[in-house]
Order: C-alpha cells, then structure tokens, then sequence
C-alpha cells in the first residue's frame, strides 16, 4: 500500500500529498511516517517535554553556582541582591505571569478552534513578553550606571563604602565586597539566559502568529501552539525562581 | 486477527497515552489569580524578618507557583504517565546534579554550611 | 537446521550470484542528485551522512594519535615542541571524543537501524535529525578552524583555570565547536526517545525489541539529561575568557573545581553514551553467531538503562586528587563500583549466551570476540582506577590512558567496526571481502594489544601523562606502542579500503545473509526508503530463531 504511494509522497519530509488512500489522515499536516495524528501530537509533546529536561540541566549548572556562592559569600550576596530593583522585578514578574496566562488562553483558543481569539491572543502574549524585555533593559541600564556591571568597569565603592552613597547597609570588608562581582556576574549569567529564551521565544510567536492568521490552527491542528505553550511557561517558571532567588535574598533589614 | 490484537499505533491502552483534555479559560484564570497571589506573598513576606525561614518560604512558594504552572498551564495534570514520568526525570536529575555536588562542598568544611 | 547448512562452519547464505541483483528500487537510488542527499529527511541517508563524516574526522583525530606516538618514539621532545604536543593531544581528544566516539555507534547503525528494528517509517522528527547532522557538521567545521587558525591548547576537559587564564589559544573557537556539536547529540536523543516510545509496530512491545534498541535508549537519556550542564560549562568558560567575571578563578574567589563538577557531571555519563550503543552491537552480534537467543535478555535490557541511572552518580572519580572532600571521594568511590555490576552483568550474560551455541567466526564475531575481551580488561582497571588509594597512584599517568583506550578504542571502536560489517550487507547491499576482513580484525586486535598493553605498565611505573618528554629507562615500552599503532594504524586503513572496494565489486548479499531475526533483515538490503512494504505485526519475541526457521520453510513451500 506504501510502495504504491510513494510517487505521491514529497520525496524530503515524508509528507503525505495525496490522502486518498488513508482514511485516517485528516489534516494536512500530518506527517506521513506517523500513524495516526493521535500519535504524531503525542510524540510532538513528548519531544518538547524532553527538550524541556535539556533546559532544566541548563538553567541548572547555573541554579548550582547560585547556591555554591550565596553561601560562601553570603554578606556580599546580601547587599548585592539589595541594589537591585525590586519594584521593576516584581511588575516582571505580574508582567511575565501575564503573558503566560494569555498563552495558555491562546492554546484554549486553537483547541475549540477559535481563529480570531487565537491571533488576539498570540498578540497580547508578545506584547507583554516585550515589554518584559524593556524592564529587563531598564533594569540593566540603571546597572551600567551604577557600574555593577562585571568586568573592567565593575566597581565595589558602594558596598565598601555604603554611607557614601546614602545607603544604611553595613560596609564589606574590601575582599568581601570583591565578591559581589561573582554575585552580579551571576545575576547577568541567569537573567541574560532568560532574556535570550524571551527573545528567541518573541520571534518564534511572531512567526506563530503570522502563520495562526494564516488560519493554520484553526481546523484542529494545534501541535506548534501547544509545544510553543510549553516552551513559554518552562521561561515563566524559570524567572519564578529567579526573581525571589536574585532579588530578594535579604530585604528585612530595610524595612 | 493478530492484526486485531496488535494494532494499537497509538498505544491507546499504553500507560503512555492520555486523551487529549481541554483545559477551561475558568481553571487558567483561577491559576493566574494564584500565581499573582503568590507573588504578592512572596514579596511581603521578603519584607519581615523570620531568619532561616525567609528563603525557605521564598523558594516553597516559588517551587508551589512552578508545580501549579506545570500542572495547568502544562497541562501535565492531564497527560500521560509518561510525561509525568519524563518532568519527574528532569527534576530528579536536577536534584542529583545538586546534592552530589553539594556533598562534596559540604563536607570539604563540615559545620561551615 | 544443521542438516540444511552444509558449511559448519559459516551461517553466511547468499543468493546464487550468476542470478542475483540489487533490488530495483532502493533508498540510495531513490532519489539523485546531491541536494537529494543535503535536503533528505530519510533517517538512513542521514546515517551515511554521519558515517561519511565522522570516519572522516576519526583520520583526522587518528592522524593526530600518529603524531603523539611519533614523538613519543624517542624521549626527548625533538620532533615537535612541547606546546605544539599539547595541541596535539587535545585535538586527538576533542575530535576523537566529541566529534567521533558520542555519535559513532548512535548516529550512524542507530539512526539507520533504530526505526527498521522498531517497524517504523522514520524517526518520529526527520527534519530535527538532518538538522542534528548539520550541528555535527557546523560542530567538526569550527573543531577545524581552531586548529587550522593556531590549534588548542587545554586538553579535551578544559581544565580551569589553565583554560580561562593561562592559555592564549583558540579556546572559544574550540568551546563553541563542542557547544554545537552537544546540540548535535541532544537532538540525536531526544529523537530516539520519542521514537523508541512512540513509534514501535504494532506488537513490538517493550521486550521483545532488541537490544541494540535498549542500548541506544539509555544512551539517549544520557545524551538529553547530560549534555546541556556541559553546555552551560562551556558557556561559564567562554564567558570567563571574554569578560572575566570570576566564577572559576580563585584570586576572585571562584572554584575551579565547580568547572570540574560540570563538566565531569557531562563527561562521565558520556563514557556510557559512547560505550552503551557499542554493546548494543554485541548483543545483536554475539546472538546471531552463536544460534541463541541472547542468554537473560531482559537483565541485559534493564542493565543498561542500570548503566544509564548510575552513570550520573560516579562523576567525581575524575577529581580523587583535585580537591575534592575525602567524605565525598569515598561516597563516589563506592558508587564507581556499583557500575560495574550491570557491566558484568552484560559480559557474563553474553559469555552464557555463547555457551553451547553454534558459533561462527564471521568478521564481526571476530570484532566482538575482541571487544568482549578488552573491554572487561578496560573495565576492570577501571575498578583498580575506582579505588581511592589506588587512583591517587594511577591518576594521570599512561595508566589511565590505558584504561580508557582499552574501553573506549578496544571496546567501542571493536564494537563499531563489529556494527559496520555485521550490517554493512543491509546498508549497501553487498557484502565486505570476508577473507581480507577477517585479516583487519585480526590485524586491529594484535595492533592495539601491542599499543596499549605497554602504557599498563609505563603507568604503573609512573610516566604521566601529557608529556612531550619522558625519562629514557621508558624508551623500550614506548617504542613497543608506537610499533603498534602502526599496526593499528594498517588496522583501520584496510576496511576504508576494501569496504570501498565491495561498494561496487562487492558480492549481492541478499535480505539476510546472516540468517537473523531482526526485523531489519527480513526486507531488502538496501531497504526502501520507507522501510516497509506493509506496517509489520511482530508477533514473535527478539532472538527467535525457531521463528525464523519457521517462517523460511513456510517460504520454500508456498514457493515450491
């Protein structure tokens, strides 16, 4: 049945271009090495959950750096993580949490079907994923200034000198102050990862997008956005971590 | 007859097959206002000093917002076993990645952790 | 059945060769062309892809073993100076490790064979493996713009700090190459997984696969679940390199040792990730020349996924002298020891499965009887190495070169080179001169004894490793190992060349020249490029021989 089949097929991808004769292949998009789109939809998610484990192991060698050198240097962690800005990291976080929601409110969409909704909410999603990123770049601009940025720019005077700057923390002995440069080395490490998994997920959306107002998940073929779902909220709970774990280390003092 | 039998392409009657389940805009909406919630606690509770219980509730909330997005917005409360399965692996792994290394640091400078 | 064979002492049937011919159509004819091969999503043309690059970077890196053992000739460094022989090992290491042991078995036999074995069409995702082939690819180009601009310097562990502040070599240039080339694995893995679980004929059930399927599964959780913390590693050191930040360097109050945690967090499951896919091989191979099912098929099949879970708890044996705690060392020492009982497990099972079999020498018997040898003398020091007081002697001296060369070289290359001739008849449909095959193997064996075994004892005698120079009392030893990789050396060249040679003067070997049971070798040889005429129903377990014997005799009657 294959053999005779086979000048129809795309000789590439396997594609299926004539469906005549499989009654169980629906969808263009089916692929033709699957059996069934029950199986082709299943092994697609089962795929991304495996990509998904990659990335825990990635974001993961991190998360353990984290935990080595907040406590080895507990001290210099602490007034590190206080000159970040905590009201522009808990609005990302809402922001972030937000965009999540209109992403899983995107894949209701596509499942009951619901083309307008979708594209609305794909659009909405990216919106709040960018404006996200321009916390993001407001944040790390108001570190440039300050020269927390790691490198040869990088200075300890605000953390040896505290007064100096209005500040009522107490002051670091110099090596000790040194180390805050691991703590933002970290910051930029764990925060600029994120961001580059923001940005490679925006143009993915984009292209999601374009392709939902294309009408291409409108007829019960919601695979891309389901996967692309998962892939967004892994981002989400990545920075769920992050916020509490960078920001607020040890904010009580203050209050 | 074997044909019968055997034909299961999707493993219907597999422990790794879950029917595909819709998750209702109510349910996303009451998972977004949790996850608001928990950020509001998350950052109140950062403000009151409750010595070594501060990064313990920092990090139990943040793990509670990561287990309701994975179940619900993952939609993994309605998946397969294997899939439940395969998110277990990656955090175990994580964990084995941590400990075993912790391990070594911890007991290079016993009562110093 | 022995009434049917009049030779005993070979199972090889082949078609009546006055009358045989390929089949009409076939997945290398199917299509022509080299953008039909650049652009193809069929999982077997992606495996001659692999096969035709990574043996192209195993002469590069073997080409390179050549220059190590030609300085190591005379005792004082005259052919090459000192630093330009650290860039000659840590090339050797990098392409040998990274670009030709991880994907050697999986990404060639395993992306050819994997689907057929399960009764599929495909892989479950074709375009992410020709894409994984293009990150192999992109992964060996930046491996040689290193070396052509100047070479790397590190070793292939890129041990910090040397690597982030000592060195001004192409270490980046390097670092990205193997952060490509991880990429590369992890989709090969995660492909498989999906496949293995999703993709299996009707009544293929989990243990009636074979095991050369197991294998590749529990290397294939290796590669997903190990690779990306190296990756993140790698990143660190670029990262370190180019901005300084002190995350490895002590004056900063960074631990290099945390680099070592990570990378040995990767680099010692990949030992298995090489090594499993290879005894896959055996499994497949042991069975079909002895006549028997593989003898306590299911602990060999939950010994590797064993292999694969353990795998991610010995790391830290690499660091017994680097710093780490004596409490952990000890921890990590009893648990190197507990890898070595799914490892046993597997050479003892297959010595029971050999036990009163009908066995035949056919070249990829030979290659396996070599393997099964050499790799329980490659896995036993291993245990010496496991052990705390012992190590601290071994450790970086030729010992441990010794030790890992016997399993990786005489364990996973014996393995490979088994693969390639035992399913070289299914991918090309011709079979290898088996005359001048049986002398390669051979040749191989006798070679790589004769480098090897002598840097057991210039180890044990304490000549490091690394060195350019060594004292001259070592001399005779070492010129006893150069001798032999130059037999090795012929080792290797002889199948380049007849495999070559049978491509086109081959003999037709028919769908099943070696009377297996695998599904792979009840269709055409080469196969379709969809696999399979109809979706097959396997109704009979792995290893069935009586099956098979069935099966052709009902044949011979509806023909006859």
């Amino acid at each position: 049945m294959i053999a005779s089949t086979n000048p129809a097929m795309h000789p590439h991808t396997h594609e299926a271009v004539d469906h005549a004769e499989h009654e169980h292949v629906a969808l263009p998009q089916h692929r033709h090495h699957f059996e069934t789109e029950e199986q082709q939809r299943e092994a697609g998610s089962f795929g991304m959950w495996l990509f998904l484990l990659t990335e825990i192991m990635f974001f993961g060698g991190m998360f353990f750096a984290y935990l080595l050198y907040r406590n080895w240097y507990y001290p210099a962690f602490t007034v590190a993580s206080n000159q970040l800005n905590v009201p522009e990291g808990a609005i990302n976080t809402v922001i972030l949490i937000t965009s999540g929601f209109f992403m899983a409110l995107g894949v209701w969409a596509a499942e009951v079907r619901k083309k307008g909704l979708l594209v609305i909410m794909l659009i909405l999603t990216t919106v709040f994923g960018l404006a996200f990123l321009g916390v993001k770049a407001d944040e790390y601009h108001e570190k440039y200034e300050l020269h927390h940025i790691p490198g040869a720019s990088f200075s300890t005077a605000m953390f040896t000198n505290p007064a100096a700057f209005g500040l009522k923390e107490e002051p670091l002995a110099p090596d000790m102050a040194q180390h805050t440069e691991i703590f933002f080395f970290l910051y930029f490490a764990m925060t600029g990862m994120h961001a580059l998994h923001m940005i490679i997920g925006i143009v993915i959306l984009f292209w999601l997008t374009w392709r939902a107002h294309r009408g291409e998940f409108s007829s019960g073929y919601v695979a891309p956005i389901e996967n692309f779902g998962l892939y967004w909220h892994f981002v989400d709970i990545v920075w769920l971590f992050l916020f509490p774990l960078l920001y607020l280390i040890n904010r009580h003092p203050l209050s | 007859m074997a044909h019968e039998t055997y034909h299961d392409p999707s493993n219907v009657t597999n422990p790794e097959h879950a029917d595909h389940h819709i998750v209702s805009p109510l349910q996303y909406c009451m998972v977004f206002g949790t996850l608001l919630l928990g950020t509001a606690i998350t950052v109140l509770a950062a403000y009151k000093d409750m010595g070594w219980l501060n990064p313990v509730i920092a990090l139990g909330i943040a793990s509670f917002k990561a287990v309701v997005v994975i179940l619900f917005f993952m939609h993994v409360k309605y998946q397969s076993k294997l899939i439940k399965m395969t998110v277990a692996a990656g955090f175990f792994t994580f964990i084995v990645l941590i400990t075993m290394t912790l391990s070594d640091y911890m007991s290079r400078a016993w009562g110093m952790w | 059945m022995s009434t049917s064979t009049p030779n005993l002492h070979t199972i090889v049937s082949l078609p009546d060769q006055s009358t045989a011919k390929l089949p009409k159509r076939h997945y290398i004819n199917n299509e022509h062309g080299l953008l039909s091969w650049l652009l193809t999503g069929d999982h077997k043309r992606i495996a001659i892809l692999y096969l035709i690059s990574i043996t192209f970077f195993f002469f590069i890196g073997g080409a390179f073993a050549g220059l190590i053992r030609l300085e190591l000739l005379t005792p004082q460094s005259d052919l090459v100076a000192a630093d330009t022989y650290n860039k000659f090992f840590t090339m050797h290491g990098i392409i040998m490790i990274f670009l030709f042991l991880v994907p050697s078995v999986p990404a060639t036999l395993g992306n050819f064979l994997i689907p057929i074995m399960l009764g599929a069409k495909d892989l479950a995702f074709p375009k992410i493996n020709l894409l994984s082939w293009y990150l192999y690819l992109a992964g060996g180009t930046l491996t040689l713009a290193a070396l052509v601009l100047g070479g790397v310097d590190t070793g292939w562990t890129f041990t910090t700090p040397l690597s982030t502040h000592y060195l001004n070599t192409h270490v980046i240039t390097a670092a990205t190459a193997i952060f490509i080339a991880g990429f590369s694995s992890i989709f090969t893995g995660l492909n498989f997984i999906v496949t293995i679980h999703r993709m299996r004929a009707p009544g293929m059930t989990w243990f009636r696969m074979p095991l050369f399927v197991w294998s590749n599964y529990a290397a294939s959780i290796l590669m997903v679940l190990g690779t990306p913390v190296l990756a993140i590693a790698i990143v660190l050191v670029a990262l370190e390199r180019l901005v300084g930040i002190g995350v490895f360097d002590p004056a900063k109050g960074g631990d290099p040792l945390l680099f070592q945690h990570l990378f040995w967090f990767y680099s010692h499951p990949a030992v298995y990730i090489m090594i499993l896919p290879g005894m896959g091989v055996i499994s497949e191979v042991i069975s079909t020349f002895s006549r028997k099912r593989v003898f306590g098929y299911t602990a060999v099949a939950f010994s590797s996924v064993a292999i694969a879970l353990f795998g991610f708890f010995v790391w830290a044996h690499h660091m017994f002298i680097m710093g780490v705690s004596n409490y952990s060392a000890l921890v990590f020492s009893l648990l190197t020891m507990l890898v070595a009982v799914p490892s046993a497990i597997k050479i003892f099972n297959w010595a029971f499965t050999l036990q009163k079999g009908s066995i035949t020498f056919e070249t990829p018997m030979l290659y396996a009887f070599g393997f099964m040898g050499l790799f329980t003398i490659g896995g036993l020091t291993g245990v010496f190495l496991g052990s705390l007081g012992m190590d601290i002697h071994l450790t970086e001296t030729y010992f441990i070169v010794a030790h890992f060369h016997f399993v990786m070289v005489g364990g996973m290359l014996m393995a490979f080179l088994a693969g390639i001739h035992f399913w070289w008849p299914k991918m090309t449909g011709r079979m290898y001169p088996e005359s001048l095959s049986k002398l390669a193997a051979v040749v191989t064996f006798i070679g790589f004894n004769l480098t090897f075994l002598p840097q057991f004892i210039l180890g044990y005698l304490g000549m490091p490793r690394r060195y350019a120079a060594y004292p001259p009392e070592f001399q005779v030893l070492n010129v006893l190992s150069t001798a032999g990789a130059t037999v090795l050396g012929v080792g290797y060249m002889l199948p380049l060349l007849y495999l070559g040679w049978s491509l086109k003067y081959g003999a037709i070997a028919g769908d099943n020249p070696w009377q297996a049971t695998g599904l792979e070798w009840q269709i055409q040889s080469p196969p379709l490029t969809e696999n399979f005429i109809e979706v097959p129903i396997v109704d009979y377990e792995a290893y069935d021989y009586e099956w098979l014997e069935k099966k052709q005799r009902e044949q011979v009657t509806t023909v006859g």
